[in-house]
């Protein structure tokens, strides 16, 4: 194809060029942003939080009121009543759940020498049911015995010496390289409590709010049957009971005690859709915004090669006459836009660059991948040709004619 | 003339009307995106209680000292913890250096309603003192804060707001009526009219944008009863067991706000401080220079950086999406006046200057901007409501539109317009009537 006239005209028509140029160039760095702050979010929300089957799982948030001085044996009845109910394979106690529970954070280390060589991970005290209740993988050494699990009266009470601590692959990884550690004795700060790491689950989640931070698979399970004024228990229903079983606990809980509020009662489902809400509509306002970007800037693209086309009619009608076939004309047309997207994509690259290194600063997003531009690019510039399209197939039907008849 | 160039204006965009709904409807979607974060981002920077920011005072000490940067979660520009110890709160209390001082942390109370038919709930409750209410300017529908005497007796009185009036007594006047309130009684001597500062700056550490906090009680009553904090606790060393723990410990908890009228008490009290925490390290407290900052409404909400980076980033897409609207429209104003080249020349021909034809175009784009923007407002109205059912429930009462929002997205809409409007109208106003004239 001849770029040389095509140059020459865009000489004579700098600013319009530019204009489309921008366009693409600002389309192109948003488009690549966007799509990767939607990806990482999506697959965020995505991502598994160790708990099997979470939709046979909820969550109950219970409050005591009253006296403070039984709640050990009130939340036993409660547990005992749970596990007794027909709809429930098995229930248990913990101060936090996975998805969107508080945060407590202690370090694990097996220097007590050297603290610094350990690694924080979310503390969840739970009794010998979790790991049956919660479905976690179990890949080396046992659960706690039911005689290992101690009352826990509030985070500041603590044992010297616990029966066992079960911890994540992630917290075994990151206290040994080779993941070595059943059997050995750790100690957690800054409680000061030692303990033999007794297994090792595949996963569980810490928190959502760690993002895509290691800390999300750093987990520890300490065998504190949690006394507090609000725990949560966490119940597992028999596969497809989740709405009869959500019903007849909550019943059953006031059954056996009316003191008492359920602060909420919520299915790891919905919990999962609640604390990634802001992340989900983040993903989709971005996802909007793309669509819409890409719509006007085709837009643009039209009207002013149509402008451009209607400007022309002349000297089409020239050409034509001096032969060049309708083919020629489109292609005319379309390398032209080739060049000019080609010129806003190289620019956009930068853009969408320089834009990713403001957003690395202020969001912990990960650097943009090379393979995000390289697909904006081919994005905008197949945009460019199809928007293209139209202009430029009617400047292919100028008629030679016109060039004997305006003159 | 400006009537005849409205009427030239709005002629010319009925000829084109292919171009003219593009035009629109591309400043509208850029408008209306853009305006929609540009609320949002508004709403959350925006300063709860502007007629008294610059004179209500958060302290800070640096009871952590060096190597405290670690505790704190969200780090500051000065590493100095966002909260006081109890210690700290209630020395200052006792010093009452300033016009009005209040101390006060967030707790949860359950609640038995009256009707025994209604099961108990857990009501998030700000423990504070009577001050409080008059610092704050808080509106009262019934009754009236407790008093001094209540604060120093650790008296069992409250304040409800509003909402839970309502949802306990159906509304009516409950002043001196009881409640119970984890299992004691408790009497009620006032209930404040709907309010709930967005973003709550007096404490941003427990639910910044969260739902509005429901019983006030005396902060004495509630450190007697031991009622936990529901907000952010921060120890820099295990504090050890037993009840009383956090009262004696370096974990901080609690926030203090002062009110200083003019700048000699702000000047005064700045200096009051840094005498109390040089006294403190004299007494052996702290081991290090420790320091002290005061910061007022506004410098506070900005040292926290309230605004989430989600919704800055969101403002940057939508700022780009605006530009594209708008080299768009350059883009399209430019094919449109140069379109109509005959017949300025036309009107060059007949006499108008330059100036005129300039004028004549800009009119011609202020017309675009004005129909953008509307086109914007309601694409806004639209976006924020979507974006209310997207974000969590409580930032609905964030992204309620106000006249302010509508008159930004209007200027706006018209300013960028006519700014993207300069190029075309001044190729438009220098187009040759002869070489025009002539190919007709």
């Amino acid at each position: 194809m001849e770029f040389g006239p095509i140059l020459s005209s865009l000489r004579r028509n700098k600013v319009g060029a530019a204009l489309i140029a921008l366009q693409i160039a600002v389309t192109l760095a948003v488009l690549c942003n966007a799509l990767f702050i939607i990806q990482q979010q999506t697959a965020l929300s995505r991502a598994t939080s160790g708990v099997q089957d979470e939709a046979s799982v909820f969550i109950i948030t219970n409050r005591w009121i009253g006296d403070a001085g039984n709640v050990a044996a009130r939340e036993q009845a409660d547990l005992a009543a749970l596990r007794a109910l027909p709809q429930i394979a098995d229930a248990t106690v913990s101060n936090d759940h996975p998805l969107g529970g508080p945060v407590m954070v202690e370090l694990i280390t097996l220097r007590p020498d050297n603290p610094r060589s350990g690694t924080g991970a979310m503390v969840y005290e739970v009794d010998d049911h979790a790991i049956n209740t919660l479905g976690l993988r179990l890949i080396s050494g046992r659960n706690f015995r039911p005689d290992e699990v101690i009352s826990r009266n509030g985070v500041g009470e603590h044992q010297a010496a616990l029966g066992g601590v079960i911890v994540t692959q992630a917290v075994a990884r990151a206290l040994d390289p080779r993941g070595n550690v059943l059997g050995q004795r750790a100690l957690i700060i800054p409680d000061g409590t030692t303990a033999p790491i007794i297994g090792v689950v595949d996963k569980l989640q810490s928190t959502p709010f760690a993002g895509n931070s290691p800390f999300a698979a750093q987990s520890m399970l300490l065998p504190y049957r949690t006394v507090e004024s609000q725990v949560f228990y966490l119940v597992r229903t028999k596969p497809g009971q989740l709405t009869a079983g959500t019903t007849a606990a909550r019943n059953e809980l006031y059954r056996v005690s009316r003191r008492r509020i359920i602060v909420g009662i919520q299915s790891l489902t919905d919990a999962r859709r609640d604390v990634y809400r802001g992340d989900r509509g983040v993903a989709l306002i971005m996802g909007v915004v793309c669509a819409i970007l890409l719509g006007v800037t085709a837009f643009g693209i039209i009207g002013l090669t149509s402008y451009w086309v209607s400007q022309r009619q002349r000297q089409i009608g020239i050409r034509r006459t001096l032969g060049a076939t309708r083919g020629t004309i489109l292609r005319y047309f379309q390398s032209e836009n080739l060049l000019i997207a080609a010129a806003g994509a190289v620019l956009g690259i930068l853009l969408a660059l320089g834009a990713n290194l403001w957003i690395l600063r202020s969001i912990a997003l990960a650097r943009l991948p090379w393979i995000y531009l390289f697909v904006g690019a081919i994005a905008v510039l197949a945009l460019g040709q199809l928007a293209v399209l139209w202009p430029a197939l009617r400047a292919s039907s100028v008629p030679p004619a016109i060039a004997a008849r305006s003159a | 003339m400006l009537g005849y160039y409205i009427n030239l204006a709005l002629r010319s965009l009925r000829q084109n009307g292919v171009l003219t709904v593009l035009m629109v409807t591309a400043i509208g979607v850029g408008i209306g995106a853009s305006m929609t974060t540009l609320s949002i981002f508004r709403a959350m920077s925006s300063n709860p209680i502007r007629d008294k920011s610059s004179r209500l005072f958060t302290p800070q000490i640096d009871n952590y000292g060096p190597g405290g940067e670690g505790a704190v979660t969200e780090p500051t520009s000065d590493h100095l913890p966002m909260e006081l110890t109890y210690t700290d709160s209630v020395a200052l209390m006792r010093a009452h250096r300033a016009r009005h001082q209040v101390a006060m942390y967030a707790t949860v109370v359950a609640v038995t309603p009256p009707d025994p038919r209604q099961l108990p709930i857990q009501v998030p409750t700000r423990a504070t003192y009577a001050d409080f209410f008059t610092m704050f300017d808080v509106p009262f529908e019934y009754g009236a804060p407790w008093s001094a005497l209540d604060d120093d007796g650790a008296a069992p009185v409250i304040v409800l707001a509003r909402d839970l009036n309502d949802r306990l007594f159906g509304g009516a006047n409950s002043v001196g009526r009881t409640l119970r309130l984890n299992d004691q009684e408790y009497r009620i001597t006032g209930v404040i009219e709907d309010w709930n500062p967005m973003p709550r700056f007096y404490d941003l550490y427990s639910g910044k944008f969260g739902g509005p906090e429901e019983i006030f009680m005396p902060f004495t009553r509630a450190v007697a009863q031991r009622l936990p904090s529901a907000g952010m606790t921060q120890c820099l060393k295990n504090p050890g067991t037993g009840p009383d723990v956090l009262l004696h410990s370096e974990c901080v908890w609690t926030q203090l706000w002062v009110e200083l009228p003019n700048d000699a008490a702000v000047r005064a009290y700045r200096s009051y401080l840094a005498g109390y925490v040089a006294e403190q390290r004299r007494v052996g407290r702290f081991g290090w220079p420790a320091r002290s900052a005061l910061r007022d409404v506004s410098q506070w909400l900005g040292y926290n950086r309230i605004v989430s980076s989600e919704v800055s980033v969101l403002l940057l897409v939508s700022l780009a999406f605006l530009l594209v609207c708008l080299l768009n429209a350059v883009g399209l104003m430019l094919a449109k006046f140069m379109a109509r080249a005959p017949h300025v020349c036309t009107r060059r021909a007949l006499g108008a200057d330059r100036r005129a034809v300039f004028g004549q175009c800009l009119v011609e784009a202020g017309v675009v901007g004005i129909l953008g923007g509307l086109v914007g407002v309601g694409l806004m109205m639209l976006g924020l409501h979507v974006a209310a059912g997207l974000f969590s429930g409580a930032a609905v009462a964030l992204t309620r539109p106000d006249g302010g929002d509508v008159a930004i997205a209007l200027a706006l809409s018209v300013g960028a317009t006519l700014l993207a409007a300069m190029y075309p109208t001044w190729r438009a106003s220098h187009v040759q009537p002869a070489w025009h004239l002539k190919v007709q």
